[in-house]
């Protein structure tokens, strides 16, 4: 058994997890919800096994670093992130159906990473620039950031369905109805953003920390950069527009979407789009 | 000014609808230059935009738009913003940590979010003050207490310092502004008019060679050290693939003519000295070798930089030699084909690796030969005096935000009453943040008193 492999039981039991919190969703079957987190457990401890393996594979083929320095790596890392987020979260806040609106996009960047074209799954040896501990350190604190904000948009998401659904005055034996009540939702996305930017603030100091050790320059505005400093304004704006003029519910739903993409373009976009120094995760 | 003027100015620039507009403004704008290419020629800007458009470019400085008077301009702003801001806030604030609590009226007790009843039946008033005052400092809350019309107020905090948290933030940002511009080689250059206070710059340092200047990224204009460097030698590992691996520099740092560092550099480990850090940033390699030559049978030693397909004769040794073919792989040489005579018999030639050393077997006695191909160092240089405060700045900053995020004011009153013979403490709690975990806190409390009551 080799690490791919263990990726792929992980990406299936995602899979599967999606299911049943869509499910646990639209049948409100109290009896699926046990289900679904006990496959998503499995997948996490599958996955965290194969980070493990991982790992240790890149040791024995002579490379030796931690799985997090390149494109595919960094989605596999995301994506245990997020479920390890969500796992938290679900048995903090005692509520099963959020699972339906995160678990999925855990398992999307599960099933990109391994499908997507030209994506390399190789382990691969490290240039110079990217041997060093400030990689990992910034990598880690990156993702666990991105991680909360896609949870919060995921929880955005459900906000927004459950106030339309409230404004078509549906009953409330619809799709809708098993989710947490709308302040709930406000509340908790509120608090995932506010871990998400701290997470996001370390990352970017990690990351402007590893660039003066390598070049000389903390910050020099290449693209990157510049996306990832966009996105904790827009989360900036988020938080004292909340706290200090009062902005809640759907607004803020809004933002939370808003800022995951703006997220999302600083991961993929700017490799894809534009050109910079972080050109490592674009092969 | 008129106080008017002064109020307009104030409100304005304490107002968070403003600095929520310029958050938004600074990252809409910043947008443009991870679209247009940074800091290229002009004509490069003509090339891809044409002549009308490139010029509307030039004149708002699009092609350095994070340099440009407006961005600066809209960084300006947001800072003052965030001074002016802060310090309307700030006395409110000092306010509510130093403000006497035990003025509170205890009516007021009773209409707060938490608060909770709990009967001294049988106890004096004094017992029942003396209990209070161990209900608090058994779960480590330090209480004052004061007599009042109709019994005994006490007043416990903890956490009254975090509500500095959010300035701690910032003024971080201002103190990370404040070292960017410290180190910002622009100021330096066109503000203070002294190029050597802050600067990038880069050399390309051959080995055995020493440099005191370095040139300007900016301008290319030479930028004197103070000190000498020296490069005694450069390396580069592959890994199997071709790929590399590592370089490595070997630097001298000459400072008044006495060598007072010697120390190996490659990406990630640069070298320090006098407010100058060096990084290994590239490296070009020659068609030349440095080359090492001993005749056995004398003693007789030789060290040389030689360039390829030259033959160089050696008369202390008694030889020439040079190097007359190359395999390379782009610019690394592979194999290196060398010629050698003793001038006796035909010449030797034979393809060797560089720094491997090949014993030549000659008529008049044995030669060691070694080569090496010559690299050049491709150094990274820059001074950033303010780089410390731009760390100071993320520390205070993370802390900051943990603060703010995670800790808040808590504060508990308890009031001590008689009515109808009948003894009672009544106690009251608020937190400015975090209510639900204020709740837990406050429950927790009540119930450990619960427990020693009763
Ligand atoms: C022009 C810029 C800014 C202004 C005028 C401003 C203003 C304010 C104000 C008025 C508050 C509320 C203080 C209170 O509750 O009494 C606040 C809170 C806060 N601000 Fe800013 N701010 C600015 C920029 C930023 C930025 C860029 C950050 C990014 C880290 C930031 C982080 C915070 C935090 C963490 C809080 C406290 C949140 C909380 O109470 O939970 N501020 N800001």
């Amino acid at each position: 058994m080799n690490s791919s492999q263990l990726f792929g039981i992980a990406t299936l039991a995602y899979l599967l997890s999606s299911a049943l919190y869509t499910a646990l969703l639209i049948f409100k079957n109290k009896k699926i919800g046990p289900y679904a987190i006990t496959v998503t457990i499995f997948g996490f401890l599958v996955q965290t096994v194969a980070l493990g393996l991982r790992w240790y594979e890149s040791y024995q083929q002579g490379i030796g670093h931690a799985p997090l320095t390149n494109m595919y790596e960094s989605l596999v890392f995301f994506s245990w992130a997020t479920i390890l987020f969500y796992i938290i979260l679900e048995f903090k806040v005692k509520n099963r159906v959020i699972g339906a609106f995160v678990v999925p996009i855990a398992f999307v960047a599960m099933a990109y990473a391994s499908l997507a074209k030209g994506m390399s799954q190789q382990i691969e040896p490290l240039n110079p620039a990217l041997q060093s501990n400030w990689l990992i350190a910034h990598v880690i604190t990156c993702f666990i950031g991105y991680s909360a904000f896609a949870v919060a948009a995921g929880l955005g998401v459900m906000y927004l369905l459950k106030k339309s659904a409230i404004n078509k005055n549906l009953p409330p034996d619809t799709l809708t109805g098993s989710l947490p009540d709308l302040q709930f939702i406000d509340h908790l996305t509120h608090r995932t953003i506010v871990f998400g930017f701290l997470w996001l603030s370390a990352g970017i100091i990690s990351g402007a920390v590893w660039a003066n050790e390598a070049w000389g320059t903390y910050w020099s505005w290449d693209p990157k950069e510049t996306w990832s400093i966009i996105t904790w304004f827009i989360y900036a704006s988020t938080l004292h527009a909340r706290f200090t003029r009062g902005w809640r519910g759907s607004r803020i739903a809004w933002l939370a979407i808003i800022g995951f993409f703006a997220v999302f373009f600083t991961y993929f976009g700017v490799n894809y789009l534009l050109s910079g120094l972080h050109s490592y995760g674009s092969q | 000014m008129s106080t008017q003027n002064k109020n307009a100015f104030w409100s304005l620039f304490s107002s968070v609808k403003l600095a929520l507009f310029l958050l938004f403004t600074l990252a809409t704008t910043s947008i443009i230059g991870t679209i247009v290419p940074q800091n290229n020629p002009p004509e490069f800007y003509i090339r891809l935009y044409g002549a009308p458009l490139a010029r509307f470019m030039q004149t708002l400085g699009v092609p350095d738009m994070y340099n440009s008077w407006w961005f600066i301009g809209l960084l300006l702003l947001f800072s003052l913003n965030l001074i002016v801001c802060s310090l309307e806030r700030i006395p409110h604030v000092w306010r509510l940590v130093t403000q006497d609590n035990l003025k509170t009226n205890p009516a007021k007790l009773e209409k707060m979010g938490q608060r909770e009843i709990i009967p001294l039946p049988g106890t004096s008033m004094g017992e029942a003050v003396a209990k209070t005052t161990s209900y608090f400092a058994r779960q480590g809350w330090k209480a004052a207490k004061r007599d009042k019309d109709g019994g005994t107020l006490f007043f416990a905090q903890k956490g009254a310092w975090t509500r500095f948290g959010v300035y701690l933030v910032h003024s971080s940002i201002l103190i990370i502004l404040v070292g960017a511009i410290i180190g910002s080689p622009t100021f330096a250059r066109k503000f203070f008019h002294a190029p050597n206070f802050a600067f990038k710059g880069s050399v390309m340092l051959p080995e055995g060679k020493a440099t005191n200047f370095v040139y300007s990224s900016q301008n290319g204009r030479e930028i004197p050290l103070g000190f000498t460097v020296r490069c005694d030698h450069f390396d580069i590992e592959y890994y199997s693939n071709g790929m590399p691996k590592d370089y490595r520099a070997k630097l001298t740092v000459i400072d008044h003519g006495k060598v007072v560092l010697q120390r190996d550099i490659e990406v990630n480990h640069p070298l320090r000295y006098k407010g100058i850090t060096f990084y290994q940033a590239s490296y070009q390699p020659y068609p030349s070798f440095i080359v090492r030559v001993k005749n056995k049978k004398t003693g007789v030693e030789k060290k040389d930089v030689i360039p390829a397909r030259e033959q160089i004769v050696w008369k202390k040794g008694g030889a020439s030699f040079g190097i007359i073919n190359m395999q390379n792989r782009g610019q690394i040489v592979q194999r290196i084909k060398v010629w050698f005579t003793d001038n006796q018999g035909a010449p030797s030639e034979f393809w060797i690796e560089p720094n491997r050393e090949a014993v030549i077997k000659r008529p008049s006695g044995d030669f060691l030969f070694k080569a090496k191909q010559l690299y050049a160092t491709g150094l990274q240089v820059s001074k950033d005096p303010g780089v410390w405060l731009v760390y100071l700045g993320c520390a205070l900053m993370l802390i900051g935000l943990l603060v703010a995020f995670f800790m808040s004011h808590r504060k508990i009153w308890a009031f001590v009453s008689e009515k109808e013979g009948q003894v009672s403490v009544l106690f009251a709690g608020s937190a400015n943040k975090n209510k639900l975990g204020f709740e837990k806190t406050f429950t927790a409390f009540i119930d450990k008193i619960k427990g020693l009551a009763g």
